[in-house]
């Protein structure tokens, strides 16, 4: 992520076009606890009446993802926080969302572009499916894998397992982790734990589990191994999305000199560096 | 038969292979378009580069394809055709019983053909048992819990219908049960490739074995739990093994973590064939180690060579009582078959 802010007031000095990419770096997909932009689910981004000021402009965001067949309860998750993520920008009045290529694309686009709920629109699909458990389920498995992370790269610097049961708010957060997608991490699992008040404090305990329970030396292992099949899942998930999109839309290599069409649909989007 | 680079035979059953047709001509609508698109996208993400297939042969391969990678180029001693009926997108059916009968029947004693059958067709289902025991003497079946039906798109192997269709496979013998507890390949009720109605039926039919394909992923954890609880459930490798290739690390570490729960012989190999072929999956997993640091995770453990002749051959021989020796001696009389077209 390259975005200082998120902030929408803050976001204001950027051009619309980035604020909007920058608001969709938020939005996860939340199986795989990475954006939609890293993954490349976006597809399009467009904007209209962008001179009328507050509230007046509408911004439709297509996307689309790895299989016709991708849950429609996960992919209804993702349309939901795409059209929030982008209205609490104050020149946005509305945002339309437009997935593609799936076998519940007209279903699902019209229910989340009229504020429906997912249960009253897929009640033949998923009976009596609620979405707000079904994102809670998530955001217990974004927070283990992130801190799974995070303690790792700790071990790695040779913290022991008694340190890390006691690791306070202040230590992880001055602790500087070399490798990148750690430090990414880090910042990441900051987030949620603060989101979730397992920690505010800077002598809070850094590493409780998501039932704010403190780790213990004993349970260590265990716990470790708890967290390591969180990762196991995600990953199989995350790698087999991956591949499946590009394959479907065989992305191209842009590595090569020569452009190709693809490169001129590209260069309708604003230069984005996921991250 | 692989023979490994020390020279040592080893014997191979592939517990999951197809024999399918997904050609447009057989697609009854945008659904059929979008499977087989589906597994070809599979194919195509996971596979060496030198060993893709051109689209159209992926739709639909012929016999003689079929033969020649697994028992000829491949590395298969016998291989398990699975059913998957899929009528609602396929004209004929995606890959139905008597497709893959023909097939078997070219070839004596290479394939074991296992049946499918909807528990949700009520009396029919039952009655379809008998009339494959009968016809085809199956061993096994394979179950698609996702599968549509009308407005149904999902089903428990727990439900009712379910536990008196497996109620007449253990009367009648029909021991294997496969159960596709994988990826997301239909759009399902949430939990109709939720792993935990294995549990339910493992423990209430205990003659008869399930074999969870794709071991669950990604839910590998929910799968070890249940497995390790119930000595009659099986992890079967197929999706899980192509990662090999394009993710060795995270290949190991999930071949590490069923080895660590549910032990060496409850692990089937299984190509997937036609989304990948057997020679590189089998020449790969033989040359496989854990690494260090995963093993020093989970007590030091090990993928010797031992256990690599469980996954690949023991376990299913055991499951399917095949008698090795015999075929050993049968196959090196007659090697390979050239095919009759």
């Amino acid at each position: 992520m390259i975005a200082a802010s998120y902030d929408p007031t803050e976001l204001q000095t950027l051009p619309p076009l980035e604020q909007v990419w920058a608001r969709l770096d938020l939005v996860m997909d939340p199986e795989l606890d990475e954006p939609v932009t890293d993954m490349g689910f976006i597809e399009a981004v467009s904007i209209t009446d962008l001179t009328n000021g507050h509230n007046a402009s509408t911004v439709e965001v297509t996307f689309r993802l790895p299989t016709y067949w991708c849950s429609p309860n996960f992919a209804f998750l993702m349309a939901e926080s795409i059209k929030r993520e982008i209205e609490v920008l104050p020149w946005v009045g509305q945002a339309v969302v437009m997935l593609q290529d799936h076998m519940a694309a007209a279903e699902m686009n019209a229910a989340v572009n009229s504020g429906a709920s997912f249960g009253s629109v897929f009640e033949d699909l998923h009976p009596g499916e609620d979405l707000s458990a079904l994102r809670e389920k998530f955001d217990v498995k974004a927070f283990q894998r992130r801190q799974e992370v995070v303690i790792k790269a700790l071990v790695a610097l040779g913290y022991t397992q008694a340190q890390l049961v006691d690791l306070r708010l202040a230590d992880l957060e001055g602790v500087a982790l070399p490798d990148p997608e750690d430090a990414r991490q880090k910042g990441r699992y900051l987030t949620i734990l603060k989101a979730k008040a397992l920690a505010n404090a800077p002598a809070d305990l850094a590493l409780p589990t998501y039932q704010g329970v403190p780790l213990t030396v004993d349970g260590f292992s265990v716990y470790m191994g708890l967290l390591r099949s969180v990762r196991i899942n995600m990953e199989f998930s995350g790698s087999l999305c991956r591949g499946l999109k590009a394959s479907r839309y065989k992305q191209a290599d842009l590595s090569g000199e020569v452009p190709i069409l693809v490169d001129f649909a590209l260069s309708e989007m604003p230069v984005h560096i996921a991250g | 038969m692989y023979i490994t680079p020390e020279g040592k035979e080893i014997f191979v059953v592939d517990g999951h292979t197809h024999f399918w047709d997904g050609s447009p001509e057989n697609q009854a609508n945008i659904h059929g378009k979008q499977f087989i698109e589906c597994f070809y996208a599979y194919h195509s993400n996971l596979s060496p580069k030198e060993q893709l297939w051109e689209k159209s042969k992926f739709e639909k391969y012929s016999e003689a394809d079929l033969y020649n990678d697994l028992f000829i180029d491949g590395p298969d001693d016998i291989a398990i055709l699975n059913s998957t009926y899929l009528k609602e997108f396929y004209k004929d059916g995606f890959n139905t019983i008597e497709r893959n009968h023909m097939v078997a029947k070219k070839y004596p004693n290479r394939f074991i053909v296992n049946g499918a059958f909807d528990p949700r067709d009520g009396t029919k289902a039952l009655e379809y048992i008998h009339w494959m025991k009968e016809t085809y003497d199956i061993k096994g079946v394979k179950m698609y819990t996702a599968e549509w039906n009308g407005s149904s798109k999902g089903w428990r192997l727990n439900d009712p219908a379910a536990y008196k269709c497996f109620e007449l496979c253990d009367k009648l013998g029909i021991k294997n049960i496969h159960v596709h507890k994988g990826p997301t390949i239909i759009p399902l009720n949430k939990d109709a490739f939720d792993v935990h109605d294995v549990d339910y039926a493992a423990t209430d039919f205990q003659n008869l074995n399930w074999i969870i394909e794709h071991c669950g992923l990604p839910r590998l954890d929910d799968f070890c739990w249940i497995a390790t609880q119930e000595t009659n459930v099986y992890a079967g490798l197929a999706v899980a093994l192509p990662f090999i290739h394009t993710r060795p690390r995270y290949f190991a570490e999930v071949i590490a973590e069923l080895l660590f729960w549910i032990g060496p012989e409850k692990i089937l190999f299984g190509s997937d064939y036609a989304i990948w072929t057997p020679k590189w999956l089998v020449e790969k997993f033989w040359a496989c180690q854990i690494p260090e640091d995963i093993s020093a995770e989970r007590v030091g453990i090990q993928l010797t060579d031992e256990i690599k002749e469980k996954i690949l051959g023991l376990n299913a021989a055991r499951l399917y009582n095949i008698d090795i020796a015999a075929r050993k001696a049968e196959f090196a009389k007659q090697p390979v078959m050239i095919a009759a077209e």
